[in-house]
């Protein structure tokens, strides 16, 4: 007889309402360890002194106390923002490798282009002689601190452009997936897919989407539509800024992120995305920051060159960012040494570079992470946080924003996966959608060989930062936050292509496509998305 | 001789009593040819009907050439035959002006006596021993920095700061000022001002403001506000200690361009609608309106105070570039006002906002007769003030209330080519796009 062992049974059928305790769990369980948890318990402390509370009613009073208070939105908020950064679940037995990434051959692939990273990192290590780490000197230390406000006047240092990965070998690696289980015949028919992509993957098509994102219809009014100058606001913006404040006042996550579906008022915008983030200015997270700058002051790092060098090639070079030089490099250089990113690779499928530190009598030590975040930087990262610097200007806030937002969503622009926000199914989706609703022209383009995600696949990294007008952009983020994904910038880069068809379809060349495309800063997004979304037909 | 100013109020100090105005000599004028009876007026035809071929003149070379070489029907002269329009620099103006008889249908790009708004010193009380109450004020408060800028001189040239009246007596001394200055009979006249030592900073760097406003007439009062404008940004971070560096504190574009560290591709620029859209997410966006509405009085009062000065002439209109800074509690002060605005281009994005402004200047003087004159927006200019202020006629109902909603959109979306294509006639021979 073949003996099952119980647990496995039970395992395989467990259901929901198991899996809901376990999350449940997991969830009080970070929570315990953090200063909100901390601060109720104070609260309740404090509490029980108040005349209102009865020894035979004390949970219920102490409760309701919390919750007038306020204290109870928090901890909604808390939990909130911890169910946006829970390790997808898997099977229990399933190592923690697979739940991040349960298809082998992205597993292998992301492995390979982290090996290409380091290499590219120990090389320049090599060739610069510099060490990966090294205490700064004190006069070194001083001087960094007088020029703390000031980063940018420095020159940028020694370091090569070659080493700053840029996006053509990314793409290159993206291109390069195969699914092993899945032989393709080379021949293009129209049922194959034309794309540079050619991995299967479950992407959402135009009517998945409408239902998913409803709040992004023709019905529903929109921040960067009906907001034009030629609409009166009572149809729409001023009721619209009225529950915006609201919500505000309420401090509800939630209701922000619902609410931000539908755009922010630029007057809103910062709070409301911070209360989406859940990131709060506590003097815990100044003293943080104060942290982070501290360990910047006392080391010098080689990926501090990368930050630098990428600083300069983009920021510096923008019409409007130039301006937040400085705050780029406060708070890219803090982002290097904050190891509380580390916490995201339980769910990124990357996995942290580690060094090994030799000690003095040669023999290899531990190894150690490195960076201190896991993350190194790569050519645009910087255009990640420029946005943000129109919205905060205290260098902790702007830092916690950028934080939140990093390991929410913008990891997943530069590590291989399958998950649908990941790079490798925006990238498909964009394909997928453009063959499927403008077929023509994604034959024409890819037989002049100019493959429309070759154009489109810098917007798509970056999010379009840098690429749209800086309100275009922010409109375009307040989407990504409020339905919780990126897909909305793959059906942007669709949309931007439909645009402009009728001129790609007379191009005969790669170059005559990519100037087509080369300035974005007049197109308004959410016309262009809502049509797509909403007006083509299916 | 010094003359003191605290850098704020500008309209008391914009009262002139002296008036250096030369004697009009218009008895006797010299043939100078602007619109001269010739061949061309015997078919002029009424003012107001359109006129098919306009005859221009254009002292400078930069953008407004190419914006009055495209204008369809408008031919250029050169030196002396007639014109109908005439784009002059100061120069020009000084020489030829009082010489020259118009008729009623030429326009002239400047008001005879401008310089009543916009030299430093005449914005200010006329003062006789300046510099002792100038000493005066200084004590009154130790410790603050001010700024000397020569009166008659532009883009930044001879500006110095100083904190000590020691440093007024070694600049004095100081040889390192150019020859030509030495030799010069004239005394040259400066400006002390109070320098502004909270500005509002953005990523710690300063910047001021350029915004257009245009002058039909003086009496009554009619000006334009252009919705586009800039903020130029100081290349280096502000810091008081950094006094001597004078490329910290001047945000001329003339200046920054010598600075060390200038990138001529950088551009160092915002457009105002980025200013705006920045200043409301910071503070919101009641607050910004209120120091938009500020912004609108700075022009107002600085315009009617000169009202009586100036010599009104209907052939002349002008365009004016004032400088604002806003301070930490984003209170807006004037820095100075300029007749001739640079039309110079330094990028792509700053050619099509002069070339906008230029052409939309010439849409409001109107040669061709194609308005009513009862417009409250042309292009990108909306109408500011008309002997009176001037209210939009939008949204009225939709407030419900009798709250009248001020007409300056500065830092707004300038949808201008929609709204000209809305507004005018094509021009005679020109079909409509």
């Amino acid at each position: 007889m073949i003996t099952e062992n119980p647990v496995d049974i039970t395992s395989v059928l467990m259901d929901e309402s198991a899996e809901l305790s376990v999350s449940v769990t997991q969830i009080v369980q970070r929570l315990k360890g953090t200063h909100l948890h901390s601060q109720l318990e104070k609260q309740a402390k404090e509490c029980l002194h108040k005349p209102e509370i009865k020894l035979e009613t004390l949970k219920d009073d102490v409760r309701r106390l919390l919750k007038a208070s306020g204290w109870e939105r928090k901890l909604q908020n808390a939990v909130y923002r911890e169910l946006h950064i829970l390790p997808p679940s898997g099977h229990p037995r399933a190592p923690p490798e697979h739940t991040k990434e349960p298809l082998e051959y992205m597993c292998k692939a992301q492995v390979n282009w982290e090996k290409r990273i380091l290499k590219s990192l120990n090389s320049m290590c090599t060739e610069l002689g510099i060490p990966l780490a090294r205490k700064r000197p004190v006069p070194e230390q001083k001087e960094l601190t007088n020029k703390w406000n000031e980063m940018g006047t420095d020159e940028p240092g020694n370091a090569d452009t070659n080493n700053l990965t840029c996006s053509r070998l990314h793409l290159d690696v993206l291109v390069g997936l195969r699914n092993p289980n899945n032989e393709r015949s080379e021949d293009l028919t129209v049922r194959s897919h034309w794309g540079l992509i050619q991995v299967s993957l479950n992407v959402r098509d135009i009517p998945q989407m409408r239902e998913m994102y409803p709040e992004l219809g023709l019905t529903y009014g929109q921040l960067g539509i009906d907001d034009h100058t030629h609409v009166p606001p009572d149809l729409f913006e001023s009721e619209h800024i009225h529950i915006g404040k609201k919500v505000v006042s309420e401090q509800d996550s939630a209701a922000a992120q619902q609410y931000s579906r539908q755009g922010c008022p630029t007057g809103l915008r910062a709070q409301l995305w911070s209360l989406i983030l859940n990131t709060t200015n506590d003097p815990e997270d100044i003293t943080h920051y104060e942290q982070l700058k501290a360990r910047v002051i006392n080391h010098d790092l080689l990926v501090d060159n990368l930050i630098y060098k990428d600083v300069k090639l983009t920021a510096s070079n923008d019409d409007y960012y130039f301006v937040f030089e400085d705050y780029l490099y406060q708070v890219l250089l803090c982002f290097s040494r904050d190891t509380a990113v580390l916490e995201h690779f339980s769910y990124n499928s990357a996995t942290p570079p580690k060094s090994c530190i030799q000690n003095k009598s040669g023999s290899e030590q531990c190894a150690m992470v490195y960076p201190p975040n896991g993350v190194i930087p790569f050519h645009g990262f910087s255009m990640y946080v420029a946005p943000l610097c129109f919205l905060y200007n205290e260098p902790s806030t702007l830092y916690r924003v950028f934080r939140e937002m990093y390991i929410r969503y913008l990891f997943r622009l530069h590590s291989v996966s399958s998950h649908p926000s990941g790079i490798v199914s925006l990238c498909l989706q964009f394909e997928r959608l453009l063959q499927t609703h403008l077929p023509q022209l994604f034959y024409h383009l890819r037989e002049i060989g100019a493959q429309p995600l070759r154009i489109a696949f810098k917007w798509i990294v970056r999010a379009f930062s840098g690429y749209l007008s800086t309100d275009q952009l922010l409109l375009l983020w307040d989407r990504i936050l409020g339905c919780d994904s990126l897909e909305i910038v793959a059906v942007l880069a669709a949309a931007v292509f439909a645009f402009r068809a009728e001129n790609l379809m007379e191009v005969t060349s790669l170059a005559s496509a990519e100037a087509v495309l080369a300035d974005l800063s007049t197109l308004k997004v959410m016309p262009l998305l809502q049509i797509f979304l909403f007006a083509t037909s299916v | 001789m010094l003359c003191v100013f605290a850098s704020h109020n500008s309209q008391e100090e914009m009262e002139q009593e002296k008036r250096t105005r030369p004697a009009v000599a218009m008895a006797g004028f010299v043939q100078q040819t602007a619109g001269h009876k010739g061949a061309y007026s015997s078919q002029r035809k009424k003012e107001g009907e359109g006129r098919s071929c306009i005859r221009y003149r254009c002292g400078l070379t930069n953008t407004i050439q190419d914006v009055l070489n495209q204008r369809p029907g408008w031919v250029e002269v050169k030196d002396d035959g007639e014109w109908d329009f005439n784009w002059c620099d100061v120069g020009w103006l000084r020489e030829n002006f009082d010489h020259s008889y118009m008729e009623e249908h030429v326009r002239i790009s400047h008001f005879r006596n401008h310089y009543e708004l916009t030299r430093k010193n005449l914005m200010v009380k006329n003062l006789k021993s300046e510099y002792h109450i100038f000493v005066e004020e200084f004590k009154r408060s130790p410790g603050s920095t001010w700024i000397m800028k020569p009166v008659a001189r532009s883009q930044g040239k001879g500006i110095f700061l100083f904190r000590k009246l020691k440093d007024i007596i070694d600049w004095r001394k100081d040889g390192s000022r150019s020859e030509e200055q030495k030799d010069e009979a004239q005394v040259e006249s400066y400006v002390a001002q109070r320098y502004i030592e909270n500005p509002y900073l953005i990523a710690g760097r300063k910047f001021d403001l350029r915004v257009y406003v245009l002058v039909t007439s003086y009496i009554p009062l009619k000006a334009w506000l252009y919705r586009d404008g800039f903020a130029r940004f100081s290349n280096t971070r502000f810091s008081l200690s950094s006094i001597d560096d004078q490329y910290v504190h001047l945000t001329n574009v003339a200046v920054q361009k010598t600075a060390p560290d200038y990138d001529p591709e950088k551009g160092c620029k915002w457009q105002m609608q980025q200013l705006r859209q920045y200043l409301t997410a910071k503070h919101g966006f009641e607050t910004v309106q209120t120091l938009f509405k500020e912004i609108d009085n700075i022009f107002i009062r600085s315009l009617i105070s000169v009202q009586k000065t100036i010599i009104n002439d209907k052939h002349c209109f002008e365009l004016y570039g004032y400088d604002i800074l806003l301070d930490q509690d984003l209170k807006p002060w004037l820095i100075e006002v300029n007749a001739s605005p640079s039309l110079t281009a330094s990028s792509q994005e700053d050619y099509e906002l002069k070339y906008g402004l230029l052409e939309d200047t010439l849409h409001i003087v109107d040669m061709e007769g194609r308005l009513t004159g009862k417009e409250k927006r042309v292009g990108g200019f909306d109408l500011m003030w008309n002997d009176g202020p001037v209210y939009t006629d939008v949204g009225l109902e939709a407030l419900g209330s009798s709250c009248l909603v001020e007409n300056t959109l500065l830092g707004c979306v300038n949808d201008r080519q929609k709204q000209l294509q809305q507004l005018l006639k094509p021009f005679p021979g020109q079909k409509r796009t």
